[in-house]
């Protein structure tokens, strides 16, 4: 299972990298191996709030729905608008296909997350 | 505690097998290929399902022909031996008890394959809970044999060559809804049909459990050379949908008779009195309510079973079943909805997807066909 050493993981299995002041949010590896073939992802919209661990938006597989949270709070600067038409690069690279950005409203929060340790530890349990 | 069939220990181990809980059985939803990977195979080679999970129930006596052509709402009594017949099995008020696949041996025996969420409800209600039975002097006799079967499942447009090399000729020579009993694969006896379901060509092969691996391993072992895969109930289900092949509790359930499925095909009202007769003629006379109908989002989204859908913002019926069809690359969804409206082809109607009203358009169905 892929882990990169740079990014930081919450229990709900999405990852987050920080840049400046701006998060971008995606899913691990072990998710989306989980879901199997991902064919469609709800974007959020520009500009919406964000609370940490609340539901900012959804991804399908063929069988089902599955939601992502939000690691942190602030507001979404950014969408990955590639995946409203290949949603399926989450499979094939889920740490390059981030699905949204949030400008984080108080970096403290990112001392709850897992580092890529913490998260390979909490994967084995 | 999830139940298994006997080839649980076969692939378990397979690279790629992911197992979930199917009404109570632990089994694979897709293997390494994935859902898409397995019905591409299905759909341009063959694929092999474990569906020993299915029921089977053997009927046979004197009384068995009147006693299923009674029970179920196809024509039983037109078969010929040798000749497998599908038909929704009704209630008296019309609403579904199953659907099943009924296997002629002769006029005296008879096997019917059911599904496996429904195994026991069936065997109940053929044994004992119909009328017919109720009031019979004369019964067939019935065994719920389900528990010493399994059930192979090879489709796809190859899987005819792929039997002529392991079975002989004779297998490639099983007409379409035809089955032998007398012919062996793997050097086990096998019953083995010309159907399946997924739209595809293919064959269902039924054999004793203690033979299923050795069945199973031949099949795979002797064609995976040539891109032959162990395919899931994933696939199982995407290939199904996109052929509009109903699955129980999805387009069909106590509460959906056959001919607001569109099985109406299946349901022979001319024949002698049958189960649910009088409910399905009068909804015939009446004005059938609802219609299982196609459509294809127009805005983004997937259509998944149990949303509402709308016309003009009005709730007219509910998704039964939908995803992205891997052939067509579109989110499609089939809809049960009330009649009467006036909708057509390319009609576009909502579907309320996250309590957003979401466009879709009513499409032919099925949505894919192999010609």
């Amino acid at each position: 299972m892929n882990i990169p050493g740079d990014l930081k993981y919450t229990e709900d299995h999405e990852w987050i990298r920080v840049e400046g002041s701006v998060g971008y949010v995606g899913i691990t590896d072990h998710a989306q191996h989980e879901l199997g073939d991902i064919v469609y992802v709800e974007l959020p919209e520009v500009d919406m709030e964000v609370e940490k661990d609340e539901e900012a938006t959804s991804i399908e597989s063929v069988k089902a729905a599955a939601p992502v949270n939000s690691p942190v709070s602030g507001k979404i600067v950014e969408v990955n608008e590639d995946l409203e038409d290949e949603a399926e690069l989450i499979n094939k690279d889920p740490y390059e296909a981030y699905i949204f950005a949030v400008e984080l409203s108080d970096p403290s929060e990112l001392d709850d997350l897992m580092d890529a340790d913490a998260y390979k530890e909490f994967l084995e349990k | 505690m999830l139940k298994r069939t006997v080839l649980y220990d076969v692939y378990k181990d397979y690279d790629g097998v992911k197992l979930i809980d199917f009404g109570g059985w632990e089994l694979p939803v897709n293997f390494e290929a994935g859902i898409i990977g397995e019905h591409m195979a299905v759909r341009e080679n063959a694929g092999l399902f474990d569906v020993s999970h299915m029921g089977e129930i053997t009927v046979e006596g004197e009384t068995a022909e009147t006693f299923i052509n009674w029970l179920v709402t196809n024509d039983v009594a037109s078969m010929h031996d040798n000749q497998c017949m599908y038909s929704p099995m009704c209630y008296p008020d019309g609403g579904v008890v199953d659907d099943l696949l009924v296997y002629r041996y002769s006029r005296v025996k008879y096997l019917l394959v059911v599904n496996a969420s429904n195994i026991e409800k069936d065997y109940k209600w053929i044994s004992e809970e119909n009328e017919w039975i109720k009031k019979s002097s004369s019964k067939p006799d019935l065994e719920n044999i389900s528990g010493k079967m399994s059930q192979i499942a090879f489709q796809g447009p190859k899987a005819v060559d792929y039997m002529k090399e392991l079975v002989g000729a004779e297998a490639a020579q099983i007409k379409f809804f035809h089955f032998r009993d007398d012919l062996k694969i793997a050097g086990k006896s096998a019953i083995i049909s010309r159907t399946g379901y997924t739209g595809e060509d293919g064959f269902e092969i039924y054999i004793a459990n203690e033979d299923a691996a050795d069945v199973w391993n031949t099949l795979y072992q002797s064609t995976r050379d040539r891109g032959v895969i162990p395919c899931g109930l994933g696939a199982r289900d995407t290939l199904r949908f996109e052929s509009k092949l109903p699955l129980y509790g999805h387009e069909l359930t106590k509460d959906i008779s056959p001919l607001e499925a569109n099985l109406s095909y299946f349901v022979k009202l001319e024949k002698d009195d049958f189960c649910g007769k009088d409910a399905l003629v009068s909804q015939k006379e009446n004005g059938i309510p609802r219609s299982l109908r196609g459509c294809e989002m127009v805005d983004r989204g997937v259509p998944r079973a149990g949303y509402t859908v709308h016309l003009n913002g009005e709730e007219i019926g509910f998704v039964t079943s939908g995803t992205k069809s891997p052939m067509l690359n579109k989110f499609l969804g089939l809809v049960l909805v009330k009649r009467g409206l006036g909708l057509k082809t390319g009609d576009e109607i909502e579907v309320a997807i996250n309590g957003k009203l979401k466009k879709a358009k009513l499409v032919k169905t099925p949505f894919y066909k192999n010609t």
